[in-house]
């Protein structure tokens, strides 16, 4: 694995690894704000931020603090920690720089704090044993996988407004489907990279 | 020795975890230091009539108040009661998702926002109505309190600091009251007359679980309360021939008090007509101190009326049925008047309907819908 580059871990991570579209994590954002395109692209663009950062941040406190100290057990608790802080930076930052971004993600920026693609990326860090350029690269990688992921969905739930979608698919139901058949469509990527 | 790994293990970890917190709370510190510096920006009222330096960051609402320009506010900054409107011209923004349920288009395209909701980051150029720049925080002290009926209570305050309020007809004042998330504003019409400045009169009813009537209502003699102050854009026709209508309705009676016995300090002659409807009579109040006035100004005539039907122990040769029938069958059209309504919005409706049959124009009736 440590010979992979992190270029290729980077491509591998939005193509064939799509963290939302092959690990399913980060749902209840991507479900939320895949309303319209600005604020889909909004929020994208914060995930991907907390993502390469968090990843970074989490890679430097695993392996010069914890692992030395034989504190690998507190990985979880620290990572959440560290995630928090970050999205609370983010958020400051947003609300300074774009407010009416601020407002359309409303609760969802915090929420980036729990969202699992986050945790969910420090977490495969550590267990699939990345260097450190490796991890910034799987961290932004996971992080433009996802953005694609809710832009895509946002565009495809703009021209769904006006299709005619049977009652009892309306509204989220189509959604997960859409999110199914997005998936599978991904899953032609494997192949052209491979990681674990 | 096995024992001494896992304590120090469990130092460790307790160490570790607490200086990580430490160090991110510190660097968010700073951040925020950096970040959300604005530095101080300045505020310009009406083209340069005031010009204000304040603390960036914070939002415009408390950045007037700091600087005691009192913006009415029931809610207390949280944008849920579209009370705290002025028009910024520039430097405030996008308009925000909280404000547009409360602007209607052409407030947005005037450039209306809610004060609350605007955060000072630059340079502002606002525009606020010159009665606004007039309103004071008054610090009083409770004088006294009356019973006026089982759930109506007058309230006295003497001012302090200021000693003297100046004020028009009708209007209202601001009383501060304590809640769980911290002081909040609750609009009080006042009901002593504009020649006694030295005093606010409020009529409050209470209201099971409301902030403000609770807060009243448990007010003792010699209490502190705070208020901002005046409020409102009654306006009373100075001429002596134009008739005033009051009409009030379950608790709206403070402003025809206050107006009617303004009006009569100043012009014992003029004609005006008070009614008020009210449903049983537990709920009479100020019925005989109006009949004392009328007694001494023969062009004042009050009647009230009850609502619902009589109990068997009720007495009552006055009106019966809702208030605007008795406006209807009292009032002859023609004359010039100007008329003030306090009450409840569907007694507004009604008698609004009857005053414009009557021949009054809209912009000449005043009213408080609650």
């Amino acid at each position: 694995m440590s010979e992979t580059s992190a270029l290729i871990i980077l491509i591998a991570a939005i193509f064939t690894n799509n963290i939302l579209l092959s690990n399913f994590l980060g749902m209840c954002s991507f479900l939320a704000c895949s309303r319209q395109i600005p604020t889909a692209a909004g929020l994208g663009v914060a995930v991907t931020f907390v993502l390469a950062g968090t990843t970074a941040l989490n890679y430097v406190i695993y392996y010069y603090l914890l692992a030395p100290l034989g504190l690998e057990h507190l990985q979880f608790i620290v990572f959440i920690a560290v995630i928090a802080a970050f999205v609370q930076f983010v958020e400051m930052f947003v609300e300074r720089f774009s407010p009416r971004l601020y407002y359309a993600l409303g609760i969802f920026l915090p929420l980036i704090t729990v969202n699992c693609a986050i945790l969910g990326a420090s977490l495969f860090m550590v267990t699939r044993n990345y260097s450190f350029t490796q991890s910034i690269g799987f961290g932004f990688g996971a992080g433009i996988g996802f953005a694609l992921a809710i832009i895509l969905m946002a565009g495809l739930r703009k021209k769904m407004t006006y299709s005619n979608i049977p009652k009892p698919f309306q509204g989220v139901a189509i959604v997960m489907i859409i999110t199914g058949v997005m998936a599978m469509a991904f899953m032609g990527f494997a192949g052209m990279v491979n990681i674990q | 020795m096995e024992q001494n790994g896992i304590i120090e293990l469990f130092t460790y970890a307790i160490l570790v975890f607490v200086g990580v917190l430490a160090g991110l709370s510190t660097l968010l510190t700073i951040a925020e230091k950096l970040l959300i510096d604005y530095g101080v920006c300045e505020i310009d009222i009406n083209a340069g009539e005031r010009i204000l330096q304040v603390e960036g960051g914070q939002t415009l609402l408390s950045a007037l108040i700091e600087n005691e320009i009192y913006i009415p506010s029931a809610c207390g900054g949280q944008g849920s009661c579209g009370y705290c409107k002025m028009t910024v011209l520039a430097g405030g923004g996008p308009v925000l998702p909280t404000e547009t349920p409360f602007l209607t288009r052409k407030e947005v395209r005037e450039g209306v926002r809610l004060a609350c909701q605007v955060k000072v980051r630059e340079n502002i150029i606002s525009k606020i109505p010159e009665e606004m720049l007039n309103v004071k925080l008054f610090n009083t002290v409770v004088e006294s309190t009356r019973s006026l009926t089982h759930d109506m209570k007058e309230i006295r305050l003497k001012l302090i600091e200021p000693p003297e309020i100046s004020f028009r007809v009708g209007q209202y004042a601001q009383i501060q009251a304590p809640s769980p998330d911290g002081p909040v504003f609750r609009a009080y019409s006042i009901s002593s007359p504009v020649y006694e400045p030295n005093v606010v009169e409020l009529g409050v009813r209470l209201i099971p679980g409301g902030i403000g009537s609770t807060y009243l209502h448990n007010l003792q003699v010699g209490d502190q309360a705070i208020f901002t102050g005046p409020y409102g854009d009654f306006r009373l026709n100075e001429d002596p021939e134009v008739e005033i209508i009051c009409v009030g309705g379950g608790a709206g009676m403070s402003p025809m008090k206050n107006i009617i016995y303004s009006l009569y300090h100043e012009w014992p002659d003029r004609s005006c007509w008070l009614f008020f409807g009210c449903r049983t009579t537990k709920d009479i109040f100020y019925l005989e101190e109006y009949q004392e006035l009328a007694k001494k100004h023969p062009n004042f005539k009050v009647i009230y009326a009850l609502s619902d039907p009589l109990g068997p122990d009720e007495k009552w040769d006055g009106e019966t049925g809702f208030i605007h029938l008795a406006v209807d069958k009292y009032l002859e059209a023609g004359r010039k008047r100007q008329a003030f309504l306090c009450g409840p919005p569907p007694m507004i409706d009604a008698v609004m309907d009857v005053l414009a049959d009557k021949g009054l124009a809209e912009q000449d009736i005043f009213y408080d819908k609650f």
